[in-house]
């Protein structure tokens, strides 16, 4: 074989709670790799000629570069080398969807397993936080301020490269605590909140500034951020709009947006009810309707709030779902039964407003339409009832008016999102960028991640230039 | 954290605070409303803004004891904090110039209708005040109404003091007497609002309420708030608080308003024991 790497198809898995353990707690599924199996799994890398994974990321991590780290035994250069394209690795390694992006790419992926490039991202991230948290001091300070509207990942990277550059930077984010998504919408359970709270204290150590409570918009506007001094504003206000299906029945007691249920869970902690104030209801039988990570997180959340019985009621097929393959089996194993090309037509309640069950009806697969996904088309006569006593509906959210409302002259798109500038982020006024789910819709972390970090180029070209 | 200034009881389980909160203060206008969270394991509650001195950068809220977080609040002293106060939230008032107009507040809604008395008196209306509660001694602001009003009708239901009946008597008294109404607000209790709402209708009087329902972040996100206004959806936090009240879903509204009956029960239960009340 003389030089060739020996070839090792299967991947290192990473241990996990077992359904039955994790169902009875809210900890974190995926137990992470011990150094050695993290060096095995490196070791699988082929290091390619061309490495397609790079194409993969949307950041364009150096991925066989910090993986040759992590062979080498360097985990604090394979970190580093993370830390050169992206702010969030102790997050990205656990929440990205790898498999349809780095890991999709990966040429092992054709002989046998890719390689398990979250996993290994996660890995080193945990890893440096073991060691504390080093911050070098940002090197000389730069003249310019910036507002940044949001603390959630787009907003905190864009917070972070910008404090890089050596800006005065201030985050106003309008819940009481930092993370957006990550804290309101993901479960503790696919991300514990001390990752992000360690991500947030290393952008503060930065030097950046963020002040809780204020709603842009509201509290504050856009012209009293230009009167305070502010040179430019980044908005990350993201897709926080939750839409409902438009059936009868939906606003019946128990029928919950995914935001709702979620934040009451995630944010205010109701699964600690009555340790903590904020009460969540579900009853024994809980439907969930929606075939995303979001519909995947809130059964599995359900399951854990001691539900009975967790259905999810998606109307095209398994293949169509957009939610993640590991979620999906995670949530299969948990439990959850699938309801597969089946839309809800009416929810059902009682006398008193409380929810007794769901009428859905069959659909099935017709031509392909916009998205390239093929249409689901009810097939008449074919209506089914489930009984249950709580509906999380989680079909997709949109951009949220309160911001934009105030903030006349921005313009948007057809769906009512920021235009902006897919490069830089600028909107259609000067000194304003925008980046995340607020210009693109519901995507992903590292979509938003990337966003913040092209702004941040962009606001500091701009800075720059103003003050020659 | 949120100081708070100064404590009063305005009326048996009935509190007004004055909080510092000088980013809300600044810009607090009639009918907005903002949110609280009393610490690290509270709740994040609705209260409408009652009144705001921007000197100070102080804003003023009323509340009355009816569950554990309400009971809890009430314990609280002069110069404790709060760990949020965030707003201002909501809509401001639409206000309209000289014209003929009736505030309506009952029972803990005299607080909210106050400031929005006081922006239409200044805008040069001929403010008519109704304010009403079931007895004589759960009335509050009566001089601070009357100030800002041309003309205070006080009602109580057991007839303690003022005019005996209900607020709805009044205004279909005030109809009848044969004044040209333009326009109603009524806060109160949200069975109260409906049967407002549905005496206007009969006279055809156009009247704006403001709906104070169960909010959780109070910015557009978590649709705890919705609620049916001709037929479609809106968000009392993003849309409202205030609707035209005869597009209101009230029956919607009041089973809403006690989703969480028995856990708010089992929370307060154990809160009482916990402090061996």
């Amino acid at each position: 074989m003389g030089n060739l790497p020996k070839i090792t198809k299967k991947s290192v898995p990473m241990a996990e709670q077992s359904p039955e353990e994790r169902i009875h707690n809210f900890n974190e599924v995926p137990l992470g790799y011990t150094p050695e199996e993290a060096i095995a799994e490196a070791s699988r890398c082929l290091h390619c000629v061309n490495p397609t994974c790079i194409e993969g990321c949307p950041v364009h991590i150096r991925i066989p570069d910090f993986i040759q780290a992590i062979k080498d035994g360097d985990f604090a250069k394979s970190i580093a080398i993370i830390k050169e394209d992206s702010s969030l690795p102790a997050v990205c390694g656990r929440v990205c969807p790898q498999e349809e992006q780095c890991q999709e790419k990966c040429i092992m992926g054709k002989i046998g397993d890719p390689i398990f490039i979250g996993k290994l991202e996660r890995f080193v991230a945990d890893w440096e936080a073991s060691q504390g948290i080093e911050v070098t001091p940002v090197k000389g300070k730069r003249e310019g301020k910036v507002a940044i509207i949001g603390a959630g990942p787009a907003g905190l990277t864009a917070a972070g490269e910008l404090a890089k550059y050596g800006y005065e930077v201030v985050v106003f984010e309008a819940l009481h605590d930092t993370g957006g998504v990550l804290r309101y919408g993901i479960p503790e359970f696919r991300l514990p909140k001390s990752i992000i709270d360690r991500e947030v204290e290393y952008i503060k150590r930065l030097g950046v500034k963020i002040e809780l409570d204020m709603v842009i918009g509201r509290t504050l506007s856009i012209d009293d951020l230009w009167a305070d001094g502010f040179d430019a504003i980044f908005i990350g206000t993201g897709a926080g709009l939750p839409k409902f299906m438009g059936i009868p029945g939906e606003n019946l007691n128990q029928v919950y947006s995914a935001n709702e249920f979620l934040t009451r869970v995630n944010l205010m902690k109701a699964y600690l009810f009555p340790e903590y104030d904020t009460p969540i209801k579900i009853g024994k039988r809980v439907g969930i309707v929606g075939g995303g990570n979001v519909a995947m997180d809130a059964a599995r959340t359900a399951v854990r709030l001691g539900a009975e019985k967790v259905y999810v009621i998606y109307r095209r097929t398994e293949k169509e779902m957009p939610a993640r393959i590991e979620e999906i089996a995670h949530a299969k194993e948990e439990g959850i039964i699938f309801h597969f090309l089946s839309n809800p037509v009416e929810i059902l309640g009682d006398a008193d407003g409380n929810v007794v069950g769901m009428k859905c009806i069959r659909m099935q697969l017709g031509e392909p339409d916009e998205s390239g996904r093929r249409k689901p088309i009810p097939i008449e006569g074919s209506e089914f009832t489930i009984e249950l006593e709580t509906v999380v509906t989680s079909i997709g959210t949109g951009p949220n008016p309160i911001l934009l409302k105030a903030f006349p002259g921005l313009k948007l798109n057809r769906r009512g999102y920021i235009e902006a500038d897919p490069e830089t982020g600028a909107t259609s006024i000067e000194g304003v960028y925008a980046g995340g789910d607020i210009v693109t819709g519901s995507a992903t972390v590292i979509l938003a991640m990337g966003a913040g970090k092209k702004s941040a180029k962009a606001i500091h070209e701009y800075i720059s230039s103003k003050k020659k | 954290m949120y100081e708070i200034l100064a404590t009063r009881m305005l009326a048996p389980k009935i509190f007004e605070f004055e909080v510092k909160a000088p980013n809300v203060a600044r810009k607090a206008q009639a009918g907005q409303f903002l949110i609280i969270r009393l610490h690290e394991r509270g709740e994040r509650i609705p209260l409408t803004i009652a009144d705001y001195n921007r000197d100070i950068g102080s804003i003023t809220i009323v509340f009355q004891v009816v569950g554990k977080t309400t009971d809890e609040l009430s314990t609280f002293k002069e110069g404790d904090k709060l760990a949020d106060v965030v707003g201002p939230l909501g809509n401001p008032s639409e206000l309209e110039n000289g014209k003929k107009v009736v505030l309506i507040g009952g029972g803990v809604g005299i607080a909210p209708i106050y400031p929005i008395a006081k922006s239409l008196k200044e805008a040069n209306n001929e403010v008519v005040s109704i304010i009403g509660s079931r007895t004589a001694e759960l009335l509050f602001w009566e001089d601070k109404m009357k100030q800002v009003s041309d003309r205070l009708i006080v009602c109580t239901d057991d007839g303690t003091k003022g005019r005996k009946g209900f607020v709805t008597e009044a205004l279909e008294g005030l109809i009848n007497e044969g004044e040209k109404i333009d326009r109603v607000w009524a806060i109160g209790p949200m069975i109260m609002m409906k049967f407002v709402a549905s005496v206007a209708k009969k006279y055809n009087v156009p009247t704006t309420v403001s709906l104070n329902t169960i909010m959780v972040d109070g910015t557009g996100m978590c649709g705890a708030c919705r609620c049916t206004v001709d037929g479609k959806i809106k968000f009392a936090c993003a849309d409202g608080p205030e609707f035209d009240a005869f597009k209101v879903d009230f029956d919607e509204l009041l089973k809403r308003a006690i989703r969480f009956k028995e856990e708010e029960k089992i929370a307060y239960e154990r809160y009482l024991k916990g402090r061996g009340a």
